[in-house]
């Protein structure tokens, strides 16, 4: 019987089943799919610090940016990319017009994270290949790139070999269907193989953790909120440096309307196609390819590296970010439920948050304080509806 | 304003141009879209103009019907030649067909219709072996082609290898044309519809007589043998062929001196247009999604019909009848008067069992598998090796879509058309309906140059 | 008179030329880039961008892509595709980097 049921095989998943291990405890990770194969498998793979505003967000942002860091350093092979492509290339906020520097700066103060500003003049230093006519922007350092299917794989796979035999397991192909109960308190899950007694369950997946949520009787509010990623052909090297952003992502990524928004999110890859951001819609799970979404994103980037006009796209698809109503994710114990955990609702910045999630998560597992604030995140902050 | 059609057609192959042609004599307003500079698709590929060939009918069956009806269409419906189709949309009971015209300038260009007949055939379904990415290795379709359209043999000393009856059309017109074929290596067993009581007398005439243009040739035709390996430095040397057992796995190998393989393990249908308006899938005999259709070549949505091998796997014949099926229908749901044709439908029905007997005289059996290395490139385009699928499937990656995300087979320029197939089957499941938004490459400044000014009107110039 | 126009008893319009990387290469109007390359014995005018391994014609009907070709300074045009055009300049290798690229890695 293992300490921990983890489901969902995502990059938070993935995460909370490495910290676990780590700390000590017998994990084992079921995901109805294969690894990867939810959101994570459609982000781009942003660790950023850049875009979010000064608050409990952008705490977990930077603990977890560091935590990343370890993790790539402590890859295998020794190698700076922690075999998950890891890249501490630095995010580039621009600004089109005098009035959006300003604010962009004002609020590159108000973060108190490390960033340099950028004239104007001095943005082609950065990216030589960015349009002429920009008013400047915003250098953070501290913004980095993984490709997030990889680190889910590998963080499961490394929390396997490193941490006692059988520590951490991963079963992919098992659904959830219900929660084993000892009174209130969670003490197992049933699935589609059989029942798993556990002494504890962490709900982390992702946009369908309301679902999981709900099959413990709490409400966790967690809706899809739909994006598009347009990917290049490859390119012989790297046209772009850095993740470089328009400063009206920070704006969408707060934004609470329903309609489509999108915003210019452009970077290289090391695998050589160049990815391009980002749209953000609430239409449900709809799959259906909206051609001038795409053409709006295509629009954008060019905008941005005019010289991107002559690739082409060779692909594009679309994914599901699990997003709560006050755009914070959901990480602690539920206090309705003893025994489960939630791990979930990072709306598009799971990648980047999912170390300090798993980190937290672990804490709390290991029945250890956890070293930052989770009241912002707590499970029961929504106000419990009937559903 | 823009014109809307009664019906886009996307193909002029077979399946296209009789559907198109149907469709326009019972009144339609019809226009048939095409990717290459000239009709016929893949069967009736012809050389270019400028070779003024007399006798272009040498290299086909049926050339002649297939020039009439395109003579016959050309005057009756708009045709767009090198007008290549990346994406369909349905909207407001109107499909959008976006292309892109011209073989190098593509320029955009988007055609309106009520209807949509989706004729887009086949590729070849290639397996991977050690060396298959070897330049002089082709795929038995890419042989064909450079001489039907080109007139260019694809080598002088050449091996033909796969499996299916298409083998032979490859091998016969590369002898014909003053090749050396030195011989071709059916995987399964020779004439593998020859003993099946649905042959049809005509289709068995065609395979003998190709069988006899090889024996003028001396050709040999062996049954059970595969090239299993391809060696060389920067190009194609030599071959290893290997006896098969029933199951395909190697049982003796010899080397064969060769500057060119043409190589195929039967077809793929080209999905991608029906599966972006989630049109409804079936599996074919060999496990393959095709087009699920109705008996007037309906697909489950409304408006969109499909012909030829996007419906199944099963040859020119078979393919012209379903356009002319699909071509009827469109014009009966569009209120043409269109008395039924129940010998049209038999016809079908005959053609279409003929090819499923086919597909299950020429499977595919699983020791390909036993060919690979754990260095043999699986996927071509992004260079993944055997080991790293399996690496992928230890991590977790249980199905082919997530070892793509892991280990990218399928994540590049093909985007899986060519090692789609083997992925699957190295995972252990059928392969799942392609999903693929952008059926062509796109350049950014064209999929930019339509969509509207960003709202918050920046303006940003354009001289970086 | 070569095999296939006698089959099909062609009575081909006079060639013209393409360079490719410099080299005259004889072409029947018509004829695809690649086809004329393949033709004229070159198999290979690509190489891969991990393994360095050198690609040609395959699929030879515009799906696989390994015919990637560059005309005219356009890059990434599948060879077997693109009709050739009297004087076109057909450069092998590597796809031109836009001018100023960045070169970090």
């Amino acid at each position: 019987m293992p300490d921990v049921v983890v489901v969902g095989a995502g990059v938070v998943g993935a995460a909370c089943a490495y910290y676990a291990a780590r700390a000590g405890l017998d994990v084992l990770v079921v995901d109805r799919g294969a690894v990867a194969g939810g959101t994570t498998g459609a982000g781009e793979g942003n660790v950023l610090v850049s875009d979010k505003g000064p608050g409990p967000e952008l705490d977990l942002a930077l603990l977890s940016n560091r935590l990343w860091r370890d993790l790539a350093a402590d890859g295998p092979d020794g190698g700076p990319d922690g075999g998950f492509e890891f890249e501490a290339k630095g995010g580039l906020v621009v600004a089109e017009t005098d009035e959006v520097l300003e604010a962009l700066t004002g609020l590159a103060g108000e973060q108190g994270v490390e960033c340099v500003a950028v004239a104007a003049g001095e943005l082609g230093d950065y990216e030589p290949h960015l349009a002429k006519g920009l008013a400047g922007g915003v250098f953070y350092p501290h913004d980095a790139q993984v490709q997030p299917m990889l680190a889910a794989a590998r963080l499961i796979r490394r929390g396997a070999e490193r941490f006692g035999h059988g520590a951490l397991m991963l079963r992919t192909g098992v659904t959830v269907t219900g929660f084993l109960r000892d009174g209130d308190r969670v003490t197992g899950v049933t699935t589609s193989c059989g029942d798993i007694l556990a002494g504890a369950v962490v709900n982390a997946a992702g946009t369908w953790g309301g679902e999981i949520a709900a099959l413990a009787g709490v409400r966790v509010p967690i809706l899809p909120r739909r994006g598009f990623i347009l990917v290049t052909e490859p390119l012989a090297g790297p046209l772009i440096r850095h993740k470089v952003y328009t400063a009206g992502y920070v704006t969408a990524v707060a934004s609470d309307s329903e309609g489509l928004e999108t915003s210019a999110v452009v970077e290289s890859t090391p695998s050589g196609p160049v990815l391009i951001g980002a749209s953000r819609e609430r239409v449900g799970f709809d799959r259906t390819i909206s051609v001038p979404v795409l053409e709006r994103l295509a629009r954008q980037a060019v905008e941005l590296f005019p010289a991107l006009a002559a690739y082409r796209v060779i692909r594009a698809y679309c994914g599901f970010r699990p997003y709560c109503p006050d755009h914070l994710p959901v990480i602690g114990e539920d206090p309705r439920v003893p025994g489960l955990y939630h791990a979930c609702g990072h709306e598009g910045a799971g990648i980047g948050l999912a170390p300090a999630t798993g980190h937290l998560i672990a804490r709390l597992l290991a029945g250890l304080d956890p070293d930052l604030d989770l009241a912002p995140f707590s499970p029961d902050r929504f106000p419990q509806e009937a559903s | 304003m823009t014109r809307i059609h009664d019906l886009a057609v996307v193909g002029a192959g077979p399946a296209g141009v009789a559907g198109a042609l149907t469709a326009a004599l019972a009144g339609l307003d019809v226009v048939l879209v095409d990717g290459a500079g000239r009709p016929g698709g893949q069967y009736f590929r012809r050389p270019a103009e400028g070779f003024h060939a007399a006798r272009p009918g040498a290299l086909h069956h049926g050339l002649d019907r297939f020039t009439r009806q395109w003579e016959a269409l050309r005057e009756r419906a708009e045709v767009l030649l090198s007008t290549r189709v990346w994406a369909v949309e349905r909207a407001d009971g109107a499909i959008t067909v976006r292309c892109l015209e011209g073989d190098r300038e593509e320029r955009p260009r988007t055609v309106t219709a009520r209807g949509l007949l989706v004729a887009t055939g086949a590729h070849d379904r290639p397996l991977p072996f050690p060396g298959w990415d070897l330049p002089g290795v082709l795929t038995a379709g890419g042989a064909q082609a450079l001489l039907k359209g080109d007139l260019v043999v694809a080598g002088r000393r050449v091996v033909v290898a796969g499996t299916g009856p298409f083998l032979l059309p490859v091998a016969a017109g590369l002898a014909d044309a003053g090749a050396q074929v030195l011989g071709v290596h059916e995987a399964n067993r020779r004439f593998g519809l020859a003993r099946h009581p649905l042959l049809a007398a005509g289709r068995a005439a065609e395979a003998l007589g190709y069988a006899a243009r090889l024996a003028r040739h001396r050709v040999p035709y062996s049954g059970r043998e595969a090239v299993i390996a391809a060696h060389g430095e920067t190009a194609l040397t030599h071959v290893t062929v290997a006896s098969l057992d029933a199951a395909w796995r190697p049982l003796s190998t010899r080397t064969v001196e060769c500057d060119t393989l043409a190589c195929g393990y039967g077809f793929v249908p080209q999905l991608d247009l029906p599966l972006q308006l989630d049109c409804a899938t079936r599996r074919d005999p060999d496990g393959g999604p095709v087009v699920a259709v109705d008996a007037g070549m309906r697909t489950s949505v409304p408006g969109v019909y499909a012909a030829g091998e996007a419906t199944g796997v099963g040859g020119a014949a078979l393919a012209e009848v379903e356009g002319r099926i699909a071509g009827r229908a469109a014009a009966a749901d569009l209120g043409r008067p269109t008395p039924p044709d129940p010998a049209l439908s038999r016809r079908r029905d005959r053609l279409a069992a003929f090819a499923r007997a086919l597909q299950g005289a020429y499977p595919l059996r699983p020791g390909w598998q036993d060919w690979l290395r754990d260095d043999t490139l699986v996927c071509r385009c992004e260079e993944v090796p055997l080991s790293a699928v399996r690496e992928a499937q230890a991590m977790g990656a249980v199905d082919a879509r997530s070892v793509k995300l892991l280990a990218r087979p399928g994540m590049g320029w093909c985007q899986g058309r060519m090692c789609g197939y083997a992925v699957a089957c190295l995972v252990g499941e059928d392969p799942a309906p392609p999903r693929r938004p952008i059926a062509q490459p796109v350049r950014l400044g064209d999929l930019a140059a339509r969509a509207r000014p960003a709202p918050d009107g920046r303006k940003t110039s354009s001289e970086g | 008179m070569s095999g296939p126009y006698r089959l099909v008893r062609a009575r081909p319009e006079p060639e013209f030329e393409i360079s490719v990387d410099g080299a005259p290469v004889a072409v029947v109007p018509g004829q695809s880039v690649g086809a004329a390359m393949h033709g004229a014995g070159i198999r290979s005018w690509r190489t891969t961008r991990f393994g360095g391994r050198p690609r040609g014609l395959y699929c030879g009907i515009g799906v696989c892509f390994d015919c990637l070709v560059t005309v005219n300074g356009v890059p990434s045009l599948r060879a077997c595709l693109t009709e050739a055009r009297p004087g076109d300049l057909v450069t092998t290798g590597e796809a031109p980097a836009p001018s100023g690229a960045g070169g970090e890695r």
